[in-house]
């Protein structure tokens, strides 16, 4: 079964790896010994690590081998006088042993990687390619600097990994989620009925926009610093749209005034459509979109400026927000504003929460686009979030009953190792 | 098909970068790189519009007597700042680009943030008024923290116990519960990204 | 309408007025105020302590010239106390305008300790995209800093000869106004495990006790009080003890105007109640 996931070839890699291992263990009395031995004048020098062997990093492109071994057995032992562990390469056994680390005692294993390739004027001798066959000897050293023996010479060989096996949970609970999500979403355009709660912030959009056209007075829509990938601004542009929507219908002006140019274009666009959606393009003026600055406070001035000189009747803030929150709802207060806000910077959250009217908080952001449209599909989405809040909630109640049983197996099972 | 191409290279890169997450392999880190590359490309490309965009809009504006002053102001700053960085040496010590960052936006900068302080008394004055249960214990808990960031010697040794417990349990618990809701929130939003049934990013013609 | 109901509704700008005299009065009138250290900034310190002289620190500053007045103290304190040490010190900015602020601690601190740019300590400079950036780094510093700041190689540097990567360095100390702490949590302890510490604005700190109590990061320095502790323990005096005037005068004015408005609102309540209750 050709699955890119499974690393079948891998494991046959590794099956192969192991017993050349094993043969070269068996073989390494062939291999020339090192010339250095133990320093025999003053004080005692412990003996040598044991059982070393080498295998290859896993999870990773081939640039990386973990050399193990038994602790000496003067390491918390005997004469008890080993204080490090120094590991040596080399790319052949006869060649040139270089040192690759130290380890303090009590340790059983070094990892040894690097993968900067070499290029023109930047050589990399140490580079470890796939593919790559190395050397390895240890020596167990006192405080004083007093040398063991060293090891025999062992070698491993990298290996590219194909799947990264402590990103697993990741994947499982994301194909799960995704599983969850098309069902309930196929559900929905069945026509079953999904309640969601109301949430003010969504309600009041409408009879915020109708102020605003009742007073004549601009709305002011804010986008925050996020770009245009984040999360929070596109749960922004979809509450924009539905603004622009009612904006188009009740001829009320709306100015979005942004802080990036990828925000920008998306957001021209994004206002472009609802007037046309609604059948009044003529309407549409894109130099009530623009560009003000990518810089934080300087974009807080421009936009402090414009609602005391415009003495907007709506703010809406919706996006990606920091230090600048506060600083914005508060003049939007001065200015007379009603605030709505929404974002999923936990720290800002006090303030908005605060300082506005209605304040959307977290999720509810990334909900507005189900609330607002109604749609089905979108309400499927909705409800798998709910689904999979729920089994998160009965994990963590159980996780913990089991770690206080000392029970670790759930822990092992969800943990990540990157 | 000037809508169904741009999903479908959202979808196809999205479902890549989904599983070059899971292969360490070394041409995996090669797409990884070369489509965050990218990304850097399009953001630095786009700056001429967001350029365009501040000209413009400023331009017109000097037609307007309300917002005359502010726009000649923000072109002069524009002007000034862009005709003194042009070289690679405007970075470097003692240059009048330099000059005038650490002597006008610097300091403008930083009185901007520094209305945080009153705006942060007004909105406390308006909002921590005790008006249920909940807000009492928000006031007193407000209280509580708030003195953590005051020196005041003894009072102060003693609550911090008390501040490390609200802001590693309480506090932690909270945050943890709003922060899942958030991933949650993110995934389902970047799947239906992926899958194209969030579109409003696309326009329509 | 009675002073109660008026201190209701009082004029935001005597507000200001109060808090503007609240920042001017220590400026007339200084005083020192005694600052007791939290475990969490005595955690950083403690473990910079324990390294030895020609061991290697990271060194984030990534917060842009707004941030300053708060950030700057701490990570003045940190860089004086690794000097001191005479560690190895990689600096970097994710910031926009860091270059700036590091630049301008590098010259005054590394003159001040007699350290040398290239055998003592290197400020790779600035890129964006800090997610991308410390994912790079991660895999070598050279990837995305082939050059320094000022355009000199790496490899020409005697202190980066046998340095690679995030394994190479004890710990990374973020200073951070923005978000950046969370992209070093995320895909620097997230992917690479090295020890991790930040040094944040006040108001950020409540979000980031959670990595503290999770493990994810060893020590906070929370805000300008955290900066002053980490200058009680470093012993070089700086501009975090001498705001702490301020910030003590301020505060109480705040605290006085809420303990006000929540007085005049519980009177007024009652008032009203009284007024009803009578008809």
């Amino acid at each position: 079964m050709k699955n890119r996931q499974v690393d079948s070839g891998a494991i046959g890699i590794l099956a192969v790896l192991f017993g050349l291992l094993f043969f070269g263990s068996a073989s390494w009395a062939q291999v020339p010994q090192s010339s250095v031995a133990a320093d025999t004048t003053g004080p005692p020098a412990p003996q040598p690590p044991v059982n070393v062997r080498v295998v290859d990093k896993p999870n990773d492109a081939g640039h990386g081998l973990i050399v193990k071994w038994d602790l000496s057995p003067d390491d918390g032992a005997g004469l008890n006088n080993v204080s490090t562990y120094e590991i040596f390469r080399s790319a052949s056994p006869e060649g040139t042993f270089i040192s690759r680390g130290i380890t303090i005692r009590g340790n059983k294993e070094y990892v040894d990687s690097d993968n900067l390739a070499p290029s023109e004027g930047r050589p990399n001798p140490n580079y470890m390619p796939a593919g790559s066959t190395w050397y390895y000897k240890l020596t167990a050293v006192t405080e004083n600097g007093v040398r063991s023996a060293e090891t025999a010479v062992v070698s491993g060989t990298t290996v590219e990994n194909l799947f990264h096996y402590g990103k697993l949970p990741v994947l499982v609970g994301a194909v799960l989620f995704t599983g969850l999500l098309l069902y309930l979403i196929i559900n929905a355009k069945r026509g079953k009925k999904l309640y969601v709660r109301p949430l003010a912030g969504i309600n009041a959009v409408d009879d915020a926009i109708g102020r605003a056209t009742e007073m004549g007075k601009p709305i002011l829509y804010i986008l925050g610093l996020g770009t245009a990938g984040d999360i929070a601004t596109i749960a922004g542009f979809t509450i924009l749209s539905r603004v622009a929507k009612r904006t188009a219908e009740y001829q009320t002006r709306v100015l979005v005034p942004v802080n990036d140019p990828v925000v920008l274009a998306v957001a021209q666009e994004t206002v472009r459509t609802a007037y046309l959606e609604v059948g009044r393009p003529d309407q549409y003026n894109p130099d009530n979109i623009y560009y003000v600055t990518s810089m934080q406070f300087p974009y807080v001035a421009a936009v402090n400026g414009i609602m005391l000189r415009e003495r907007p009747a709506t703010n809406f803030y919706m996006g990606v927000f920091h230090a600048e929150a506060l600083i914005l709802a508060e003049t939007g207060n001065i200015a007379g504003s009603i605030q709505i806000s929404g974002t999923d910077q936990i720290a800002q959250l006090p303030f908005f929460v605060a300082a506005t009217d209605y304040t959307l908080i977290g999720e509810e952001l990334y909900a507005a686009s189900a609330y607002l449209s109604q749609e089905p599909v979108q309400l499927g989405t909705l409800k798998a979030q709910d689904y999979t809040k729920a089994i998160v909630m009965l994990l963590v109640i159980f996780g913990a009953i089991a770690i206080t049983a000392g029970w670790t197996f759930l822990r092992n099972l969800v943990t990540i190792n990157l | 098909m000037k809508r169904e191409i741009p999903i479908i290279i959202v979808g196809v890169t999205g479902v890549i970068m989904f599983f070059q997450y899971f292969i360490p392999t070394g041409w995996s880190e090669f797409i990884f790189t070369y489509a965050q590359d990218w990304v850097m490309v399009i953001g630095i490309l786009s700056l001429p519009l967001g350029i365009w965009s501040l000209v413009k809009a400023n331009v017109l504006k000097l037609k307007d007597p309300k917002e005359r002053f502010y726009s000649a102001v923000l072109l002069a700053g524009f002007l000034a700042m862009v005709l003194t960085g042009l070289k690679r040496e405007s970075f470097e010590a003692g240059s009048v680009f330099m000059k005038l960052f650490n002597t006008i936006l610097i300091p403008i900068q930083a009185t901007v943030f520094s209305l945080l302080a009153f705006f942060i008394a007004s909105a406390a004055y308006r909002a921590f008024r005790a008006r249920s249960v909940l807000a009492t214990v928000l006031l007193v808990t407000a209280f509580l923290v708030m003195l953590r960031f005051i020196p005041l010697g003894p009072i102060s040794t003693a609550n911090l116990g008390i501040v490390a417990w609200i802001l590693s349990v309480p506090n932690m618990a909270a945050k943890r519960a709003i922060m899942m809701g958030i991933g949650l929130g993110a995934a389902a939003t970047a799947i239906k990204i992926i899958l194209g049934i969030e579109r409003t990013y696309m326009g329509r013609d | 309408m009675s002073f109660l109901e008026k201190m209701m509704l009082i004029d935001r700008r005597w507000i200001y007025l109060s808090i503007g005299l609240a920042v001017i009065i220590p400026v007339v009138v200084s005083f020192e105020v005694p600052v007791s250290v939290s475990p969490e900034v005595r955690k950083i310190y403690d473990f910079v302590e324990s390294l030895n002289a020609g061991d290697y620190l990271f060194i984030a500053v990534d917060y842009d010239p707004s941030s300053m007045a708060e950030l700057n103290p701490m990570a003045e304190a940190v860089l004086n106390q690794a000097f001191a040490k005479n560690l190895k010190v990689i600096i970097v900015t994710l910031a926009q305008f860091g270059p700036g602020m590091v630049e301008d601690l590098t010259t005054r601190l590394a003159s001040a300790h007699n350290r040398v740019r290239g055998e003592d300590y290197v400020f790779l400079g600035y890129r964006p995209y800090p997610a991308i950036t410390i994912m790079l780094m991660g895999i070598n510093f050279r990837v995305p800093f082939p050059v320094d700041h000022y355009s000199v190689p790496l490899d020409s540097m005697p202190m980066m000869r046998d340095v690679r990567n995030f394994s190479d360095v004890k710990a990374v100390i973020d200073f951070t106004a923005g978000n950046t702490a969370d992209f070093w949590i995320t895909y620097g302890v997230g992917r690479f495990d090295f020890p991790l510490a930040i040094g944040i604005t006040g108001v950020m700190a409540a979000d980031y006790y959670q990595y503290l109590q999770s493990g994810q990061i060893f020590g906070i320095i929370p805000g300008v009080k955290g900066a002053a502790e980490y200058e009680e323990l470093v012993g070089f005096p700086g501009k975090g003890k001498e705001q702490m005037a301020y910030q003590v005068i301020a505060h109480s004015v705040i605290i006085a105007f809420i303990l006000i408005s929540n007085i005049a609102y519980f009177a007024t309540r009652k008032q009203k109640q009284q007024l009803g209750g009578g008809r």
